[in-house]
């Protein structure tokens, strides 16, 4: 499944979308930047609440296909911007992290 | 030693909120030279983890890396405070970054356990008041 087909799928809200077409394998969640850095895995999707510009970076090192903002947060446009300049695919959710991942487990992920 | 490809990296301290830059364009450099995905991603957290140490614990630094054939050793410097003792910072779970960074997500106690994770190889200079070297090498192939 691509990213652009899981938000669509789960109606997810696209707040950048530069690399819809990329793959999605598995889901890490986490807000501590150094426990995403070292458990993620390549192309999971990034369930997390923290909105400040260090996720950006993080998700492209990590290389993650996307992060799903969880609990209705949104970003500071210069953080969006520069996600969609970088190609790190963020989406939104208003559920708490639970409820996305139980729909993702759903769906196979 | 044989011939390197050479990046080399000043890490501004100031500004911890834009901090990974030098390991964004790392990993751009390494995309272009062919080096495999797995390789680049082990690299690029390594990186991250010590650029990101260097601005939080000791207001910035430099960052050189070297790519040669058969492998890939970072170099990170910086003139702050130093660590007391290596082998306590080394343990997940230690830290003592301030509560402004831990806002942002930061403060784990997981960026040195990663370091030596992601890499074959770690070594940690360090002299209190100081400053701090760190040497990382990832074996190619
Ligand atoms: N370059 C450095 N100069 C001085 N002290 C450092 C340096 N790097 C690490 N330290 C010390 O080692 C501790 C552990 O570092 P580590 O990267 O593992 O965790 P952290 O940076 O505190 O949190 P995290 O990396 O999980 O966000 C730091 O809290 C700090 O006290
Ligand atoms: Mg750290």
């Amino acid at each position: 499944m691509t990213v652009t087909e899981l938000k669509d799928t789960l109606s997810l809200t696209s707040v950048t979308l530069p690399e819809g077409d990329r793959e999605v394998e598995g889901v890490y969640i986490g807000d501590l930047l150094s426990w995403v850095m070292g458990r993620a895995q390549a192309d999971n999707v990034w369930l997390t609440i923290m909105s400040n510009l260090n996720i950006v970076a993080v998700a492209t090192l990590a290389d993650v296909s996307c992060i799903i903002l969880c609990e209705g947060v949104t970003l500071e446009e210069s953080v969006r911007s520069t996600a969609e300049a970088k190609g790190v695919n963020i989406l939104a959710a208003e559920a708490p992290a639970y409820e996305t991942a139980k729909r993702l487990a759903e769906l196979g992920l | 030693m044989d011939e390197a490809v050479r990046f080399h990296f000043v890490v501004d301290g100031e500004d911890f909120t834009s901090a990974g830059q030098a390991s964004v364009q790392v990993k751009k450099n390494l995309r272009r030279l062919g080096i495999p995905p797995e390789v680049i991603r082990k690299i690029s957290i390594a990186m991250y983890e010590g650029e990101i140490n260097m601005v939080i614990h000791a207001d910035g630094g430099e960052a050189e890396v070297l790519v040669y054939e058969d492998r890939i050793v970072m170099i990170l410097t910086d003139r702050g405070p130093g660590i007391a003792d290596v082998e306590k910072a080394m343990q997940e779970g230690y830290s003592t970054a301030p509560d402004n960074v831990r806002s942002l997500g930061f403060g784990a106690g997981m960026g040195l356990p990663n370091m030596k994770r992601y890499t074959d190889d770690m070594k940690i200079e360090s002299v209190v008041g100081e400053g701090t070297t760190i040497t990382m090498t990832v074996l190619l192939a």
